[in-house]
């Protein structure tokens, strides 16, 4: 599985991306995440506001600092 | 009417405020406040304490509204209107979103992939930059309220008007083929509750405060001295109301320069105390916040040439015209 969470680098996409690893570990799973910050490469992906989390090349969530919780039910969606 | 005034004068314009940085100044330092660096110092620590505060109430309440408006909302509202309304809409919704020059791509991107009129897109990409409710309350607290009123009917109308013109000029050839080919996303709206939004509203806050506080120490820094160290001779030779290159001239200045409206207007509210006209400080501030070399260098990476010309020049014509207006009617705000 490859994770990706869009954003330019602020803190909101940092909060996010350890967000996305307890949620990985909690579940026990592994998966590569990847941050993604240019600007051109986010927009790619039709996202407007940021952060966004991207799951096997499907977007998630835009525009929220999801909680570990949250993705997890994302995660086994 | 009292009351109003009171609450004016003590909320937005902070004379609690300026009387105590008087207190600190002449009791604290013991300086005098008729000297240069009495009076230096006075407009520095008032200034920027005053700037810090608005900032982060401003930001906070603004933010806590834009909240209700995400990107994707704020296209399927303007997918859903056409014409003049569309472009009016755009200038009006540009005025409750991101102060950023950063979040113009995706914006531009989004709003073009999924069909929406160029012309409606510019009105808001104008409007986003220049003017926003924080802008408004903070010449209202430097300035005065008819002075914010004006400076916000008058961005608007700018913003409608530019929108119009990039529209009617059929450009679309000019956009990056990327764009056009975009995937539109249309997920599910993330459902808020009020402790998400007052953590975004907060998050806002901070972000900006990192962002800018630099920039507004510089800029109140430049006020202070052009307040009481640069010759009013010098400036007035420069930028005085009775050259007619003065508009221009501001115009030109603040372009290169990247900066948000909480660092521009002290150098504004300097310029005008050392007999600047209204309108060529104005100019000045509009042309640092609407367009500058990083945002001309992002759009330049979905649009081509021509285009990111047009709307150069529409702008760049609109500042120095406002600020001729502003300067010629000027007498009925003071």
């Amino acid at each position: 599985m490859i994770i990706k969470i869009l954003g330019s680098g602020c803190k909101k996409c940092i909060t996010l991306s350890e967000n996305t690893q307890a949620a990985l570990d909690n579940l026990g799973r592994e998966a590569q995440i990847l941050k993604v910050t240019d600007i051109v490469d986010i927009a790619a992906h039709g996202v407007m506001s940021t952060p966004a989390l991207v799951i096997d090349d499907n977007v998630v969530s835009v525009g929220k600092v999801l909680s570990a919780a949250e993705v997890e039910k994302l995660l086994c969606a | 009417m009292e009351l109003f005034k009171w609450l004016n004068d003590q909320l937005l314009r902070m004379d609690w405020l300026a009387w105590l940085v008087r207190v600190l100044v002449e009791d604290g330092f013991g300086m005098d406040m008729a000297s240069r660096t009495g009076a230096s110092l006075h407009f520095f620590i008032y200034d920027v304490i005053k700037i810090f505060i608005l900032l982060a109430v401003l930001i906070f309440s603004i933010s806590w509204v834009q909240s209700y408006f995400p990107p994707e909302r704020t296209r399927r509202i303007l997918g859903s209107m056409s014409g003049f309304k569309a472009k009016l809409t755009g200038a009006l919704l540009g005025t409750i979103t991101p102060f950023c020059s950063c979040s113009s791509i995706p914006l531009f991107i989004g709003f073009t992939s999924s069909g929406l009129p160029l012309g409606v897109t510019f009105a808001f990409l104008i409007s986003s930059p220049l003017v926003d409710l924080a802008s408004v309350i903070l010449l209202a607290s430097i300035f005065n309220w008819s002075i914010a009123i004006a400076y916000v009917l008058i961005g608007l109308v700018l913003a409608v008007l530019g929108g119009t013109l990039i529209g009617r000029a059929k450009m679309e050839r000019y956009v990056e083929a990327f764009v056009m080919h975009n995937p539109v996303l249309d997920i599910p709206q993330e459902q808020l509750t009020r402790r998400d939004r007052a953590q975004f509203a907060w998050a806002q806050v901070s972000d900006i405060f990192t962002r800018v506080w630099l920039y507004v120490l510089i800029g109140v820094g430049i006020g202070a001295a052009i307040h009481n160290w640069i010759p009013t001779d010098w400036i007035e030779a420069l930028l005085g109301q009775e050259n007619w290159w003065s508009v221009p001239l501001a115009t030109l200045l603040g372009i290169p320069m990247y900066a948000d409206i909480f660092g521009t207007l002290p150098i504004a509210e300097a310029l005008v105390g050392q007999g600047v006209g209204l309108g060529t400080a104005l100019a000045f501030m509009m042309a640092v916040t609407a367009l500058s070399l990083p945002s001309l260098i992002m759009l330049k990476k979905v649009v081509k040439a021509p285009l990111l010309a047009l709307f150069f020049g529409i702008v760049a014509a609109g500042i120095v015209l406002i600020g001729y207006l502003f300067n010629a009617f000027s007498y009925l705000f003071v």
